[in-house]
């Protein structure tokens, strides 16, 4: 999948004004419509009122099992890649476009496919437009592409940082009462640094099944695991 | 003009910006005033002056003396849950912060003022506005505010919480309850669907031959699945919801007569809970934010109004892309702010902006189910980079679980809003 460069944030910006964002969108949607017009729309409509025509109506794919859309005739192939659970996301929609057989093998999408990542982010940001929006129903698919912690530059510049780990730990009081009561979810305060650290990317790699932690954990660099764990070691 | 520039040293504070206001002479310390003590409003002040150790000057305006959270007010409806348990004061909320009880009723962003209905002016320097959502005039055609003492909305919680309880429990034997649900945007997207199922529950006990009937605009609704799933499983044949498709979308209502038109049909109900479209509180329509949706845009990196970045707009008012409107996205936007307004008034450190929403929604009693999400600034928008939501067919314990989690998450962020 296409990653562009990171952007390099040389000094962690110290004023607001400074600030630049960190996740990156999926793509150039403008692009992607033309993109649309040229390679998809001889067969596939989107949009509102969009029908199935030699292929299927894309409208709400992202997030929408494989070989699903009522009144269209499916090819096998793609019937049972829907039946084994593939569903479309940025992550599976990638590589279909960029050569349908790898991914379906007996798919009747008689398209060549695109071999230009950059072509296929527009195209997909196009695309997710016309999906469900996740300020309306929160479990749709994202609309970006995270930033992977262990690779910011930037987070590594501030390790060991306390202010850092104050403010990274206010996100954990919405739920982890920061005087340690527990009260339905475990406290966190005053715990063994090291035994902190571990529990955290248990979740992080998924070992621990718990959705929220999870995601959590899987948002923080190794570093900003080590902030907290001191951080809220210290706390009483 | 004489003026004493004693005061300004060592503040880090731009000599213009406080020039800018009228009343600020001879006081050193940046005012924040915030508007609006809820999720977004309450969290704010308390981060702002809890992290600034009395170097702002924090003022909360909040019209009530006491607030009732709409999280976990569909539970009371359901008889789960106390309705004094859903009532937080603001005596807790922390040296550092002032709060007037007042309702602000204009901003003056010239100025830099904000006027009480109280006559009081309250000079800024940075303003934060978290006042929730209003009502949009004409969104279900033949009810307006006026109307909600006989169809209730309860959507924003308090009397209008407990009436709509007494009505429910006053139906008729096999009576018809009917939500006339909201378009979107709208505040807590799986709210009226929690809803539907603690008044089922309710109703299972006490009147089990009832209807329940939702008239829905939108085609589709957050956690639908795993609602369906548990209408079927304990409301068996009680709950109705009637699509766009099938006419529940553009539906009239007479709330003199309790009838419901649905594609031309007058219906008798006997208890109408209309949930209209929203817009933003109306404090940022009058302080200018607002764009034509009726929503304030802001900033995604920081919640700044893109109509003035002396203004923070939070939670519900907010226009920020992809994070569901609800008290969690309200809290969590609330850090990012104060951080950013001591940054800029303190010099203290900004760090780049993290964003998290989950919602809890009880199905029935020790049966909850969740939605959550992380989110990252772009240029453009707040938007999602990770979902996750509970699947269907989960077992008692791990539900039972979730349900305690939400006991926990209410817990921690009543507390981390009022002290
Ligand atoms: C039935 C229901 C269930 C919900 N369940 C959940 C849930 O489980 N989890 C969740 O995260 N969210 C939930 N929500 C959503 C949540 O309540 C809101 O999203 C959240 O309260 C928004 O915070 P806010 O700060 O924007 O506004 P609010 O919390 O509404 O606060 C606004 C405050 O501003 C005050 N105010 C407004 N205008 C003025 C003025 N001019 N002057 C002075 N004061 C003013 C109001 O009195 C109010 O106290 C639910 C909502 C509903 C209706
Ligand atoms: C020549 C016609 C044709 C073109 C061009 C074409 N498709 Fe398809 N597409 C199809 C057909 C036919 C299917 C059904 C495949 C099957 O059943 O195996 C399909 C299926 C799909 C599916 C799976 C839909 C589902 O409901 O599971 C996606 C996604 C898709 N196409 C995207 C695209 C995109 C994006 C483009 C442009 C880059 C494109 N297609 C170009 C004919 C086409
Ligand atoms: C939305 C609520 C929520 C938020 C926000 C949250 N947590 Fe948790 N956390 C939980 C729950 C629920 C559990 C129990 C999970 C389980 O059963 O594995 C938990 C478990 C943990 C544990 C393991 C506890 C134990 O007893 O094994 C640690 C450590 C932890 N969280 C740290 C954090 C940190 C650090 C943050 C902030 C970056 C955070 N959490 C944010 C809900 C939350």
């Amino acid at each position: 999948m296409r990653r562009r460069p990171l952007r390099l944030l040389a000094t962690i910006t110290l004023a607001a004004a400074a600030q630049s964002a960190a996740a990156e969108g999926i793509g150039d949607a403008a692009r992607g419509a033309d993109l649309f017009k040229g390679q998809c729309a001889g067969c596939h409509q989107i949009g509102n009122g969009a029908a199935n025509r030699v292929g299927p109506r894309l409208t709400g794919v992202f997030g929408r099992r494989a070989g699903r859309v009522d009144g269209f005739a499916y090819s096998k192939a793609m019937a049972r890649m829907g039946s084994d659970g593939l569903t479309w996301t940025l992550e599976t929609l990638d590589p279909y476009v960029a050569n349908p057989r790898a991914l379906v093998s007996g798919t009747r999408m008689n398209y060549r496919g695109l071999p230009d990542a950059t072509d296929r982010a527009d195209l997909l940001a196009y695309l997710r437009d016309f999906s469900d929006q996740p300020g309306n129903i929160p479990e749709a698919e994202p609309t970006a592409r995270k930033t992977d912690p262990d690779l910011d530059p930037a987070i590594l510049a501030i390790q060991g940082d306390p202010d850092y780990g104050a403010y990274l730990s206010s996100e954990c009081a919405t739920c982890h009462q920061a005087d340690g009561s527990d009260q339905g979810i475990p406290s966190i305060t005053r715990w063994p640094p090291q035994d902190f650290v571990v529990a955290m990317h248990a979740y992080k790699q998924k070992l621990r099944p718990h959705p929220v932690m999870q995601m959590m954990a899987g948002r923080l660099s190794n570093d900003e695991i080590a902030a907290l764990a001191a951080y809220f070691a210290m706390l009483d | 003009m004489i003026l004493n520039r004693r005061h300004f040293i060592g503040t880090g504070l731009a000599t213009g910006a406080v020039l800018a206001a009228p009343t600020v002479w001879g006081q050193a310390k940046p005012r924040v005033v915030v508007i609006g003590g809820g999720a977004g409003g309450a969290t704010a002040a308390r981060y702002l002056a809890k992290d600034s150790d009395g170097a702002l000057n924090v003022t909360l305006v909040e019209a009530n003396p006491v607030y009732t959270t709409c999280f976990f007010s569909n539970l009371h409806l359901g008889g789960i849950r106390a309705f004094d348990s859903l009532q937080h004061g603001y005596d807790r909320i922390g040296a550092g912060v002032t709060v007037v009880h007042d309702l602000a009723t204009a901003v003056d962003r010239a100025a830099r003022t904000v006027t009480l209905r109280g006559g009081q002016v309250l000079a800024y320097d940075r303003l934060v506005l978290s006042p929730g959502i209003d009502f949009k005039d004409g969104s279900v055609p033949g009810w307006t505010v006026e109307h909600a003492e006989v169809m209730p909305h309860a959507y924003k919680a308090g009397p209008q919480t407990q009436l709509l309880k007494a009505m429910v429990q006053a139906m008729p034997q096999g009576g018809t309850f009917a939500m006339i649900a909201p378009p979107n945007p709208y505040r807590c997207p799986p709210g009226p669907y929690e809803r539907i199922s603690m008044i089922a529950h309710l109703l299972k006990a006490g009147n089990p031959t009832a209807k329940i009937l939702i008239l829905d605009p939108k085609e589709k609704f957050s956690k639908q699945a795993l609602f369906e799933e548990a209408w079927g499983k304990y409301y068996d044949g009680m709950v109705d919801w009637i699509s766009p498709e099938f006419g529940g979308g553009a539906v009239e209502v007479r709330p003199d007569t309790m009838e419901v038109v649905i594609e031309g049909q007058a219906q008798k109900v006997d208890v109408c809970n209309v949930i209209p479209g929203q817009i933003a509180g109306k404090i940022a329509a009058l302080a200018g934010v607002t764009d034509d949706s009726g929503w304030a845009p802001v900033d995604p990196a920081t919640m700044q109004a893109r109509a003035d970045a002396t203004v923070y707009v939070l939670g519900d008012s907010s226009a920020q892309g992809d994070m569901p409107k609800s008290g969690f996205s309200a809290n969590s936007q609330a850090k990012v702010a104060s951080m950013t307004i001591r940054g800029e008034l303190l010099g203290s450190k900004v760090f780049a902006a993290k964003y998290s929403n989950t919602c809890w929604s009880l199905l029935a009693p020790d049966d909850a189910v969740k939605v959550g999400a992380s989110y990252e600034p772009t240029p453009e928008k707040i938007a999602s980079v990770e979902s996750f939501i509970s699947a269907t067919g989960e077992d008692a314990a791990l539900r039972k679980a979730t349900y305690d989690e939400s006991l926990g998450w209410y817990a921690g962020i009543t507390a981390d809003m009022f002290g």
